[in-house]
């Protein structure tokens, strides 16, 4: 009997944490296609933030370092400057990355860190249950926002892609998201595109995920799928936002 | 036996320099010796001041608070330093940027223009190894040979004029 | 050679090839020597975006089994503590250096003991020690930078070297050893790619159930027991037939000695006991150096906080009084001395 679809090998053989429709899964899957595609699973040091994927490291067959919260960018450009020619990339979720993070963040990138960011972007703090995240769009009722997200308090939220493809440094700045087939597909190929910006020593590279929390958003999979592709991507609209390497850019 | 020095002026006098100088004499006579510039914002334009211990003995606190020989460079650091000096020990001072006189008489008192002198000789900015020359006579701390030797030790051989300048001041100083 | 620059070399002598720091005075002319040689050692340099992302630079090196080191003076190193409970937790050595000023807040730049409670006692979050050497010669500062990073290599413990501003920016006549290889194997836990030779490491600090957790703090604490018995460290000067012990650490130690000289001559037995360990702290040392003195004298460049520790390691069972200037003030061998003289006249 034929195989037709299998677990990559570099993603582990163990219970998933996440939540029920939780979309965390599909990305850990997506970066583990490539890793092993590239056979680079033995020379690729992950670094892991802090929030739902904090346990991301019991999933990756990869060496994986887990960072305080938001550090994530500085542990790995740690890692990177004394391997450089090792795979580096970190998997942080909004939070970490554009919250607590947004100084490492944004600093790496303008360093031109030789790296990988996947970001999930899901409009909350999942791990904490449910509070509003600098992504939380306007309108969202979250535990810290009962009333809804209310710009003149909360603030606007920040849109990454947007922000970071206006550095020098970033190689890739690129929005995907994993409601779909078709977009799950683009968002491997982005998250490829990431990798291999890498081995060419590009800069730093951004693939944001948008992704799912079906637990604290307190709707069912199916809904939450339909949250994320009636209200996330017209705020959040997919699509690649620097790409030095070529191809086309919004 | 311990000596110990402040020298004390403007930022950019070359108060630290003139310090490092005595400290690298010490090295090259075989002396124990610690170094202490100020630092900080003091530095930027106000006054700097740097201690320089010279011993037989390790050196406990390198932080001179009573020197055996105070170098003052302005009247700011003759005010606040002058009355620090032990009984016995001997001040330098520019005469050509501090106006007051000493009414102590237990110490000596030595005065030297030395901006002007370095003004005059094409020497500027050698006001500090000037008044150094004038210590070397004075005190006998350390020889002439010694401190030729510190100089080309501290300044790179690749400015070799400035060498050539500070052997020039030190002279001067120890001339006059 | 400035304290700070001596440190720097004898770091990139001890194979130390990856710095990240910040800048803040009175440390700086640490980075800055590092700035110019570690490029042409063929290290890392790089200043990080702030203390908290330069602590975090050094997790990540060093959790590949790097030497890597951070440095900075007490308002940095505040900022530091996350990364350095991080450090601890996933137990990966490292050296971070203060440069220590005056404090709190802002405070000054002058040099200053004040963090020796942070140092000892709480440098993040959570149950754990740092190995602390405090230095109080150049020639000190350089010695003990290897030291410090064999000894956390082998314990696998996070080291700092408590210096002062004091020790930072002066020169003295220093001898840099040659360069020394580290013997320390660290392939058992470094994460520095699988190369599909082994299972993958994992660098974590976070264990949800209790047991595990206890478990392996316990393991930790049965490391520090070990370094306790081993490693501490400490100067005993003239302290045989001592009346009056001094006890101080780094730049007031100098100070210190100065007077106990000063005392000697005035016919006082003064006696001099100095840490070269902070943590852990040498109570064996201390209580050999305190057997024959009637009193001790603690002396800091703080508000006293050493002092805590002399009290505990002779049980209190003689008088500790205190003698120290703060904010930045560095005591004088004078005024210590008076010190010495007013005790002795109670004896």
């Amino acid at each position: 009997m034929a195989v037709v679809f299998e677990r990559p090998k570099s993603l582990l053989d163990v219970p998933t944490h996440y939540c029920p429709g939780c979309t965390h899964g599909i990305v850990h899957r997506l970066i583990c296609e490539v890793i092993d595609e590239m056979n680079i699973e033995g020379d690729t040091i992950g670094v892991v933030p802090v929030g739902c994927s904090v346990m991301a490291y019991d999933y990756f067959g990869c060496d994986v370092i887990e960072a305080p919260h938001g550090r994530a960018p500085a542990v790995a450009t740690g890692v990177k400057r004394a391997n450089p020619e090792k795979f580096v990339f970190t998997y942080q979720g909004d939070g970490d990355l554009a919250a607590i993070g947004t100084c490492e963040t944004v600093h790496s990138a303008a360093r031109g860190e030789n790296l990988v960011i996947v970001f999930i972007n899901n409009t909350i703090y999942g791990m904490t249950g449910g509070q509003m995240a600098p992504t939380s769009i306007p309108g969202q009722i979250t535990q810290t926002t009962p009333y809804g997200r209310d710009v003149k308090t909360a603030g606007y939220p920040i849109k990454m892609c947007e922000m970071l493809s206006t550095l020098e440094g970033v190689a890739l700045a690129q929005r995907v998201s994993v409601d779909s087939v078709p977009h799950i597909r683009e968002a491997k190929k982005a998250i490829r595109k990431a990798f291999e910006n890498e081995k060419e020593k590009r800069g730093l590279s951004i693939i944001e995920v948008l992704s799912t929390c079906p637990t604290n958003w307190g709707l069912t999979p199916l809904e939450s799928i339909k949250r994320l592709q009636d209200e996330m991507i017209p705020y959040y609209p997919l699509g690649v936002y620097k790409d030095i390497a070529g191809e086309g850019t919004k | 036996m311990t000596t110990e020095i402040l020298l004390a002026g403007f930022g950019g006098q070359g108060v630290l320099f003139a310090g490092k100088i005595l400290a690298y004499c010490a090295l090259i006579d075989g002396k124990e010796l610690s170094w202490l510039p100020s630092y900080g914002p003091e530095m930027r334009g106000g006054t700097a001041n740097c201690s320089v211990c010279v011993s037989d003995e390790p050196i406990g606190s390198p932080v001179v608070t009573f020197p055996d020989i105070l170098v003052v460079m302005n009247q700011p650091s003759y005010d606040k330093f002058i009355n620090a000096v032990k009984s016995g020990g001997s001040v330098f001072i520019d005469s050509s940027l501090v106006e007051s006189e000493c009414d102590r008489n237990d110490i000596s008192c030595h005065y030297l223009p030395s901006t002007t002198l370095a003004n005059e000789n094409e020497l500027r900015g050698g006001s500090n190894m000037i008044l150094l020359g004038k210590i070397i006579k004075e005190t006998k701390i350390f020889t002439l040979e010694t401190v030729k030797k510190a100089i080309e030790k501290v300044v790179p051989p690749a400015k070799e004029q400035l060498i050539k300048n500070n052997f020039k001041a030190i002279e001067l100083g120890m001339s006059v | 050679m400035k304290g700070n620059e001596a440190l720097a070399e004898a770091a990139i002598r001890a194979q130390c090839r990856c710095f990240f720091g910040y800048p803040i005075t009175p440390q700086t002319e640490l980075s800055a020597y590092m700035a110019k040689r570690m490029p042409k050692a063929g290290g890392v340099f790089l200043q990080a975006e702030s203390e908290i992302a330069a602590i975090n630079m050094v997790l990540g090196a060093a959790s590949t089994g790097a030497r890597a080191m951070t440095s900075s003076s007490s308002p940095g190193i505040s900022l530091k503590s996350e990364g350095i409970s991080y450090l601890a937790a996933c137990d990966v050595p490292a050296l971070i250096v203060n440069v220590q000023r005056g404090g709190p807040g802002l405070g000054g730049i002058q040099p200053s003991q004040a963090d020796y409670w942070q140092a000892t006692r709480a440098l993040g979050h959570g149950d754990f020690h740092v190995l602390v050497f405090a230095p109080a010669s150049v020639q000190e500062m350089v010695d003990m930078v290897s030291r410090a990073f064999d000894t956390a290599e082998k314990y696998r413990i996070p080291a700092m070297l408590l210096a002062d501003g004091l020790l930072g920016q002066m020169m003295e006549p220093v001898t840099i050893p040659e360069p020394s290889e580290s013997k320390c194997d660290k392939s058992s836990w470094a994460a520095n790619g699988h190369q599909f030779k082994r299972e993958h490491h994992i660098i974590n600090s976070l264990y949800l159930q209790p047991d595990d957790l206890e478990k392996l703090v316990l393991e930790r604490f049965e490391r520090y027991e070990l370094v306790k018995a081993n490693e501490t460290d400490a100067e005993l000067y003239l302290t045989d037939d001592c009346d009056i012990l001094l006890c101080a650490y780094g730049a007031s130690a100098r100070v210190a000695k100065t007077a106990v000289n000063s005392a000697r001559k005035l016919g006082i037995k003064a006696g001099l006991f100095r840490p070269k360990t902070l943590w852990p702290f040498p109570v064996k040392e201390l209580n050999k150096a305190a057997e024959s003195a009637k009193v001790l004298l603690d002396v800091e460049m703080s508000m006293g906080q050493m002092i805590d520790d002399v009290r505990l390691a002779i049980n209190c069972s003689k008088p500790v009084y205190f003698y120290g200037r703060t904010g930045g003030a560095v005591p004088v061998p004078a005024d210590v001395l008076e010190e010495i003289k007013r005790l002795g006249g109670e004896l």
